[in-house]
């Protein structure tokens, strides 16, 4: 159970996993706080790394506000995509395309995620070697690169076996795919927060162990598996590279569906746009990014929303 | 009562969750003397024979062979490393969370044999309550602590009137009956101790299991908490670890020595009985002179 026994971490998942586990931590008061020893020095490299990240963060909404500004406007979340009148143009399709299949991925990754987590903290024997192999390989799949899963989910999705065909349906499976790993890791993470004294003091009433995972161990873990699908979908939505390949690259100029039809979403939009040579689809594409920002920032409102309301819930 | 019938309309309502165990009648399996109380001895409540605890290759306990008696406090007293609470979680199978632990010897419940084949140690548990060395609260609130249990086990009844009578047998109620609804973690550790001894009694247990119940606390919570078992030793049976010869002393009826057995070898540490017998005896007649070197204080 030490972290010397888990590989390396990629970026992405390393994220979500300290936020999965730190939150456990604040609800179920881990006692490995490390008391006021902070020195200043300390200190002023927290906030170095924190002032950079938010100097970064600033530059670019200052940038698309100020790039973006002449075509602001309720149009853009309204109107429809336009190749020929930029002035006109808007999102409304690729922003139902991305609500779309971020719902999807949700809808995917949560149960799954979170049963896999439960099944291999819980339940599995982790001396068996096929479950050692499916622990290396879920750490493996967290590293591979995105456009990768892009490709199997062209080739298994789309096509092949599954035959979706070039939908938002196979947008999300392909994503949910490729985020999978990360929430598996980071609810693994949140569940193993939760001190053992709690599962044993409710096993020792006479729970069985059924109840004292979905009882006590999944409520006191949710905050934190929360935290690591947040970070999990706010990294798909801005995910365009896997779905080039799995059919959101048409210019859409209806509501798109579920389960048929072509598709757009945010990320992918932008790319086209900004890709023109024209000076008005440039600024429509800095418009676009604020369109995203704003639903990332909406979708991330309503789970942490969730998560505050799991955390008082005493 | 000389002798006990096992028909069902002279059974308690103990004896008939114990009888639930195992499937079958309620046969006495052991000596038949098992729940027979014996001339002048009070009824046993457990019954050890030659109980031995592995951890894996290593022995933690060694052939352990007592009685222990209903409605009695009885003391498991011993240096570290001698497998008292090795041997308090054998009681209600909570050694089975451990993979590497084995249980040899025979372990008898009110005449069932608690690691018989078709026993589920969930309804062991459901009997034999267990209170842990450092209190361990719920991250809920201090009602849905106490009703955790009667809930998941399914008990029926007005749940407000459970946590109110276990939190009053707890001598609790009065301090947390305006913020019930209050998360227990703001409790004092004491409070939570008998928090826990609370949603323990909530589940209305035969017997109470406690390893080192005060060890995390100060004197005065420890003062509370022996206080209490002492009423609550009118119902339940109880067993109680303790690094603490005085609390063995002041609480128990009997009281167990156990000792390290250290293989040179192997360097593993094996818990052995040593004497077994009434605390006064313990305390000031000692049987073994290394019961007596131990609670006059000259080793452990």
């Amino acid at each position: 159970m030490t972290d010397a026994a888990y590989p390396v971490r990629t970026e992405r998942t390393r994220l979500a996993v300290a936020g999965a586990r730190a939150t456990t931590r604040s609800i179920v008061g881990d006692s490995e706080r490390s008391g006021r020893f902070g020195n200043l020095l300390f200190v002023a490299m927290l906030l170095l790394g924190v002032g950079t990240a938010l100097v970064a963060l600033s530059a670019i909404i200052v940038w698309a506000y100020v790039t973006g500004r002449p075509l602001l406007s309720t149009d853009l979340l309204t109107n429809y995509p336009s190749t020929v009148n930029p002035r006109a143009a808007g999102y409304r399709p690729a922003i139902l395309g991305t609500v779309y299949v971020i719902s999807g991925v949700v809808a995917l990754i949560v149960p799954l995620g979170v049963g896999a987590a439960v099944y291999l903290e819980e339940y599995a024997d982790g001396t068996k070697w096929w479950n050692r192999l499916i622990e290396l390989n879920i750490q493996n799949l967290a590293g591979v690169p995105s456009i990768v899963f892009g490709i199997l989910g062209l080739a298994f999705i789309v096509r092949g076996p599954i035959s979706l065909g070039f939908v938002a349906a196979a947008g999300s499976l392909t994503l949910a795919l490729l985020v999978l790993p990360t929430v598996i890791l980071a609810s693994r993470e949140a569940i193993r927060a939760v001190p053992s004294s709690i599962r044993h003091g409710s096993l020792a009433l006479g729970a069985t162990q059924w109840q004292t995972v979905s009882r006590q161990v999944l409520p006191a873990a949710l905050p934190g598996i929360l935290t690591g699908v947040i970070l999990a979908v706010a990294r798909a939505i801005g995910e365009a590279a896997p779905l080039l390949l799995v059919g959101a690259v048409t210019f859409v100029t209806f509501d798109p569906r579920f389960f048929d039809g072509g598709y757009s979403v945010l990320p992918v939009q932008i790319f086209q746009y900004a890709g023109r040579p024209q000076e008005d689809f440039r600024i429509l594409a800095a418009a676009g990014v604020l369109v995203l920002l704003l639903v990332l920032l909406v979708i991330n409102a309503t789970a942490i929303w969730l998560r505050h309301r799991y955390e008082r819930e005493w | 009562m000389p002798s006990r019938q096992t028909t069902n309309e002279t059974l308690s309502s103990t004896d008939r969750r114990v009888a639930a165990l195992a499937p079958g009648p309620p046969v006495n399996i052991a000596t038949g003397q098992a729940a027979d109380p014996g001339a002048g001895e009070r009824e046993v409540t457990f019954r050890l024979e030659g109980v031995s605890v592995r951890y894996g290759e290593a022995l933690a306990v060694k052939d352990v062979t007592m009685d222990i008696h209903h409605k009695d406090i009885t003391a498991l007293i011993g240096p570290s490393g001698c497998g008292k609470s090795t041997l308090l979680r054998c009681l209600n199978r909570m050694n089975d969370l451990i993979p590497s632990a084995r249980v040899s010897g025979r372990l008898w419940y009110h005449g069932e044999d608690v690691y018989g084949p078709k026993v589920d140690p969930v309804q062991v548990r459901k009997l034999i309550g267990m209170v842990f060395q450092k209190p361990n609260p719920f991250p809920k609130s201090i009602y849905d602590n106490v009703a955790f249990g009667p809930r998941t086990t399914g008990m029926k009844g007005d749940m407000d009137e459970i946590v109110e009578r276990a939190l009053r047998s707890a001598a609790l109620w009065d301090e947390v009956k305006d913020r019930l609804k209050e998360n227990a973690y703001g409790m004092s550790g004491g409070q939570q101790q008998r928090l826990c001894i609370a949603r323990c009694i909530a589940t209305e247990p035969d017997v109470i299991l406690m390893d080192e119940p005060c060890s995390a606390l100060d004197p005065i919570s420890t003062a509370r908490i022996e206080d209490l078992m002492h009423e609550l030793k009118e119902q339940y049976t109880i067993v109680i670890v303790t690094h603490n010869m005085q609390q063995a002393a002041r609480v128990s009826d009997r009281t167990a020595f156990f000792t390290a057995e250290v293989d040179e070898a192997t360097d593993v540490r094996t818990g052995v009985l040593v004497e077994y017998d009434r605390t006064e005896k313990v305390f000031s007649n000692p049987g073994d002179e290394r019961t007596e070197n131990y609670v006059t204080g000259r080793f452990g």
